[in-house]
């Protein structure tokens, strides 16, 4: 069983929801990256998402935009985000994902990138401009390394869909919980509690939710439906505020901390 | 090879390019599109709206002119040149506006947005908006703003809103991220009118269907004027819009040379030109797979041309594959060489060309004396370039 499955297997057993932090790789810097991951897994983050900084970046609202360019500023690459998931290997088995634009993982070649992210211990991928329809051979070489390949469904995904969704995605399926790119929102859409119970129709494996997801109420809130709560855009404007300090990623893991703390100890 | 193969498969794919590369929550709503699209195509109502407008709004057919100074001064193939400078707004783009618009109305979308990059589409799309009574939002990259300001005003003389887009590189393709951002916000109520042979499936097929008319009347034109079909067909390419729609009726006419012009901006070093076959190679870039400028990394790179039409990373899926099929040849020109034609075609023929279809009309600088003076070359002046004298005025000293 690989590392996803085993931790939603763990903390469905403790009757406990999985926290998955984003984060761009190399925003600002991979040392940070590292740095920030290992600050996360101590504050209670279950998996990692880390973003794959792009050029064009059209899933993602300002604030994942601008540590793309902040990262890209530094040579961050496919190759050098997984050579420091190598090193996170070493002391720990947290799982990563890449979330990442496909033409990324295309320009470094679908077998090498499959073979490589294999080796440096990555569990799986959301490719945000991949839809099932395209993602054949990709899944086909996943699926034979046993990673993960995640898929979204959006509010307005219909059901067709919905089954194609849940054929396909391995790991979690990730709920868009709102329409439009990532980034924080005062409220979260009604629609959820339906939503995933649709999913869930369907599917056996866990569902996660990400998009708009930002205060510890969100996260609370998300928490009595969903397997997984996605937070990203409020951590990474975090990291955008404070990158100039040394030491910053402390300050950023006591601010995840306030996140993740709703999902313990209930 | 039939035209009607050249349709793409069901998935959107013209031989190895095209597809459907988007974030899910816009797969349904392109399916929706497609289904619109498939249903209205052949429908003699939708046909009718859409041939009346072309006459009576848009001012079609537009002229085949003979070039006779032009061809005379070149001393070779007799050079005629498809007048899309004298549709109304100015360029060819107003086909492909006036054609989705109506598909917008069948749909039941009220809001529409559109990306520019010269401001010629997104003047057109605003135009529709007037005439359909739709709201509309145009983005446009802030560079192009600068370059292309009295086009900005026209939008909003229209009654659009122009919304700048400052990242990135400031022009066309961080118009699209933009729009296609904001359609997936939006996408419930508005219909994103796509200005090139470029993006996920149906948008490339469905705008090279409403450019078509270019060819289809050039054709008949010439079959008219010379009793038979021309040696060559030059248009120049961005996303190629105005390239299919000349050539697209001509494509089973084997013995016919189809030549698109890209951009050779001031070199072939990296960011510094928008020739996509010179040094590009395929990729997915907004939703399509083709051919594509990017670094070693996959990261898309910047672009250079004097014309904002003409500067984009990509190219539509369906040039690619004519490419590699070697029914269509691409070449380019740079911007000396296009501002040299600029000049040339107002001073012999009094008519001043877009810088985008000026590079048309470069390239034929280059071949038209290598030709025979029986032969003939069809030229897509694919618009007028009122909006670019504040650029040559930079270039050109009078």
């Amino acid at each position: 069983m690989g590392r996803i499955a085993q931790k939603f297997e763990e903390l469905q057993a403790q009757g406990m929801k999985a926290f998955i932090a984003y984060i761009t790789a190399g925003d600002p810097s991979l040392d940070s990256t590292e740095r920030l991951v290992r600050e996360f897994e101590a504050r209670g983050v279950d998996i990692i998402e880390l973003g794959v900084p792009f050029s064009d970046p059209v899933a993602d609202g300002p604030v994942n935009q601008e540590a793309a360019m902040r990262a890209l500023k530094g040579d961050v690459t496919v190759d050098s985000i997984l050579k420091m998931i190598r090193n996170i290997r070493e002391y720990s088995q947290i799982p990563v994902i890449f979330f990442t634009y496909y033409n990324s993982v295309l320009s470094f070649g679908l077998e090498k990138f499959v073979k490589k992210a294999t080796e440096s211990g990555l569990d799986g991928a959301l490719v945000l401009d991949l839809p099932p329809e395209e993602a054949g051979q990709y899944k086909k070489l996943m699926d034979a390394e046993g990673l993960s390949t995640i898929f979204l469904v959006s509010p307005i995904t219909p059901s067709d869909r919905l089954e194609l969704v849940a054929k396909n995605a391995t790991g979690f399926v990730y709920y868009v919980s709102q329409m439009g790119v990532t980034g924080e929102r005062d409220n979260l859409a009604e629609s959820i509690p339906e939503k995933l119970q649709a999913i869930r129709a369907l599917t056996s494996t866990p569902i996660a939710v990400g998009f708009g997801i930002s205060t510890p109420e969100h996260v609370r809130g998300i928490s009595r439906y969903a397997d997984g709560i996605i937070v990203g855009s409020s951590i990474v404007r975090k990291i955008g505020e404070l990158s100039g300090k040394p030491g910053f990623e402390k300050e950023v893991g006591e601010y995840v901390a306030t996140l993740t703390e709703p999902l313990k100890g209930d | 090879m039939k035209k009607s193969n050249i349709n793409p498969d069901e998935r959107g794919y013209f031989g190895s390019f095209g597809g459907r590369f988007v974030p899910e929550t816009l797969m349904p709503v392109l399916r929706e599109m497609e289904q619109a699209y498939s249903k209205i195509k052949d429908d003699p109502e939708f046909c009718d709206e859409f041939n009346d407008l072309m006459v009576n709004y848009v001012g079609r057919p537009t002229p085949l002119t003979y070039a006779r100074r032009l061809t005379e001064y070149l001393g070779g193939a007799k050079i005629y040149l498809k007048r899309e400078d004298l549709t109304h707004t100015g360029a060819h783009k107003i086909n492909n506006a006036i054609g989705q618009a109506l598909l917008a109305k069948r749909m039941g979308k009220t809001r529409i947005i559109a990306e520019t990059g010269a401001g010629q589409h997104g003047v057109a799309v605003a135009t529709t908006a007037a005439l359909f009574g739709n709201t509309c939002e145009i983005f446009m990259g802030s560079e192009d703003i600068r370059r292309q300001s009295l086009n900005v005003f026209r939008m909003r003389l229209l009654g659009s809103t122009v919304t700048e887009v400052s990242a990135g590189s400031k022009t066309l393709k961080d118009a699209i991220n933009e729009a296609m951002r904001n359609w997936a916000l939006t996408c419930c109520d508005t219909y994103y009118i796509f200005g090139s042979v470029l993006g996920p499936h149906p948008f490339p097929m469905m705008v090279r269907d409403f450019q078509s008319i270019i060819g289809k009347e050039a054709r008949s034109q010439i079959l008219e004027k010379e009793k038979r079909l021309p040696d060559v067909l030059v248009a120049c390419v961005g996303g190629g819009s105005n390239a299919m729609g000349l050539f697209y009726h001509f494509l089973d006419d084997t013995a016919v040379r189809m030549i698109g012009v890209e951009a050779g901006g001031r070199g072939s070093g990296y960011g510094e030109h928008a020739a996509r076959f010179l040094t590009g190679r395929p990729g997915v870039l907004h939703g399509t797979y083709s051919y594509v400028l990017q670094d070693d990394h996959g990261l898309i790179s910047p672009t250079h041309s004097i014309s904002a039409g003409l500067d984009y990373p990509s190219i539509g899926p369906e040039h690619s594959m004519l490419r590699q099929d070697k029914r269509i040849e691409y070449t380019l020109a740079t911007d000396d060489e296009c501002i040299s034609a600029f000049r040339l075609l107002s001073e012999k023929e009094g008519i001043i060309p877009a810088l985008e279809s000026a590079h048309a009309v470069a390239h034929v600088m280059k071949l038209a004396p290598q030709m025979k003076k029986d032969q003939i070359i069809v030229i897509n002046l694919s618009g007028r370039g009122d909006k670019d004298v504040n650029t040559a005025i930079d270039h050109i000293h009078l």
